[in-house]
């Protein structure tokens, strides 16, 4: 067949396609009719495009044809789930399983975290001047005037100022963890150094404030928003040294599927981070900062912890079958 | 071996995809563009916002936020793939098997971008792309992204009128791809340029005639009147 002839027979059939197609990618619903023809007439520009390579019809047509398989194909192929019955599903069992099937990071980067911020804290208890080791002469001022009983001026605090906080935790925070998950990638020693740092740091505002006489200040304010601030920390860190991991020690898979199977692990875990984060920040900004009571503020403090911990240990988890080989995941 | 930047993929219905992929220069292009937009954005917002004090100055924290690891997201995930940027580059971001981009591979690239920065001005990723055979950086490793280049919507070439002329050797599948290269392509050359490929086809014609024969030639492999 002539290429004119072959244009000619099928050229009404590619026009009907590119009509979908521009319709399909206004993300406009094309009529149901049109939509029945859709995958037929993608099938057969298959065979024709493979026809036109077969036969050497000029570039210019296969391009044409090339063209138009890539656009169809980009439609056919897209997928998309219903977002609400995911979210449920993500935070009753996902997010949870997600977090304990690679409890043995989590576990380390929260260790980074803890031993040092106690390693840090030890040391300025003995040493109060090693405080200045870890924390700029700045920081140490602005912490003191953040919780120090006698510098601090909380008359002034408003609805404003709780959400300037708001966005400030949201903008800080969330960047924090999305960074310290990146840092994994580079053989997990950013995602390290970032623990190892907000631990020390944490270890160093905690051993200083305890010495100044501002110790319950400074806990009845982080206590509440410190659970899932500092376990979405952990998270994240725990996720970026199971990237770092796929690339050092791949196992039986290329380095690159291991990256992207270690990627498709951790996303669930980062989602989780994200939400987490944000609950954080609105602990903080609304909750953390109200004046109450010592005992109020470490109640429901101690509460977040708890619920937190036992909802990421045991939420979503299968009861085991009778008699099945496996029992739980 | 071919040393183009063209991935073929296989599809299952048995086509093949040819997908151009698109190198550091227009992607970082692409970045630049996205960049002027979001703080141009920022900027538009930040004027209002000031009116409302600090509780303004917090919820610009919040859209700078957004701004900075959801503008990608949001767009290539709900745009085919592109960013404003993107597509005045016209580049779009797809799957390694062809197949368009989904909000998880989206924030996967996105979220790694800081790996791709590291140590400043995205070194990283840029080594990274020129070692591997996609151009991918970390994010797209990660991802199995790609950047290709989306083609412009090209209208099939405009039927040629004129004479035709069955060629006097048999026609081999290489001398018609030839034949029609010349044919789409020589309304980009000159005359003269036209005339000395031509003569290389009939050295014993004069190089106008042979162009002429040459042209008349390709209408009937195209299958001109």
């Amino acid at each position: 067949m002539r290429q004119s002839q072959f244009e000619q027979r099928y050229r009404p059939q590619w026009e009907r396609l590119e009509t979908s197609l521009a319709a399909l990618e206004a993300r406009r619903r094309p009529n149901a009719a049109a939509l029945t023809d859709f995958t037929a007439d993608y099938q057969s520009l298959c065979h024709q495009l493979a026809l036109a390579r077969e036969r050497g019809y000029s570039l210019a047509l296969q391009d044409y044809l090339n063209d138009l398989m890539l656009r169809a194909h980009r439609q056919l192929y897209r997928y998309r789930t219903p977002l609400l019955p995911g979210l449920v599903a993500f935070f009753t069992g996902g997010f949870p399983r997600a977090v304990r099937h690679q409890w043995r990071w989590h576990l380390v980067s929260t260790l980074c975290f803890v031993l040092s911020a106690g390693l840090v804290w030890a040391m300025i208890l003995h040493d109060p001047e090693l405080v200045h080791t870890v924390v700029g002469p700045q920081q140490v001022a602005e912490l003191e005037e953040m919780y120090h009983p006698d510098l601090r001026d909380v008359s002034g605090r408003d609805r404003q100022d709780d959400v300037m906080m708001f966005g400030y935790y949201i903008y800080n925070n969330i960047g924090i963890a999305f960074r310290t998950f990146a840092g994994g990638l580079l053989l997990g020693v950013g995602a390290l150094v970032a623990m190892l740092f907000n631990g020390s740091f944490f270890g160093a505002a905690a051993g200083h404030l305890t010495l100044a006489g501002a110790a319950q200040p400074f806990f009845t304010f982080v206590i509440a928003h410190g659970a899932p601030e500092l376990i979405a920390i952990f998270l994240a860190g725990g996720a970026g040294l199971r990237m770092g991991w796929a690339v050092l020690a791949p196992g039986s898979w290329r380095r690159v599927d291991a990256l992207r199977r270690a990627a498709t692990e951790c996303l669930p875990v980062m989602y989780g981070v994200f939400a987490l984060l944000v609950l954080a920040a609105f602990i903080e900004a609304f909750w953390s900062s109200r004046e109450l009571a010592p005992q109020i503020k470490y109640g429901v403090g101690a509460a977040c912890w708890a619920l937190l911990v036992l909802y990421l240990l045991f939420a979503g988890r299968q009861r085991r079958r009778q008699g099945g080989p496996h029992g739980s995941e | 071996m071919r040393i183009d930047d063209q991935l073929h993929i296989d599809t299952p219905e048995g086509a093949r995809l040819t997908l151009s992929l698109a190198g550091p220069l227009p992607r970082a292009l692409a970045y630049g563009i996205d960049l002027a937009i979001r703080g141009l954005a920022l900027a538009l917002v930040a004027i209002p916002l000031m009116l409302f004090g600090r509780g303004g100055m917090g919820l610009y924290l919040v859209l700078l936020f957004l701004m900075e690891w959801f503008y990608p997201v949001l767009f290539e995930a709900l745009w085919q793939g592109r960013t404003p940027g993107k597509r005045m580059m016209g580049l779009a971001v797809v799957h390694g098997n062809g197949a368009p981009l989904g909000f998880n591979g989206s924030l996967v690239r996105n979220l790694l971008r800081t790996a791709d920065l590291f140590p400043m001005f995205y070194l990283t990723g840029f080594v990274v792309m020129l070692i591997t055979r996609r151009a991918q950086r970390l994010g797209d490793l990660a991802a199995d992204t790609l950047v290709i280049h989306t083609p412009p919507a090209r209208p099939a070439r405009p039927h040629q009128d004129g004479d035709s002329e069955a060629p006097d050797w048999p026609l081999s599948r290489d001398d018609q791809l030839v034949l029609l290269a010349f044919t789409d392509r020589g309304a980009r050359l000159s005359a003269e340029r036209q005339e000395e490929l031509a003569a290389l086809a009939y050295p014993e014609l004069a190089p106008t005639a042979a162009r002429a024969k040459l042209q008349r030639v390709a209408r009937h492999v195209l299958g001109g009147a």
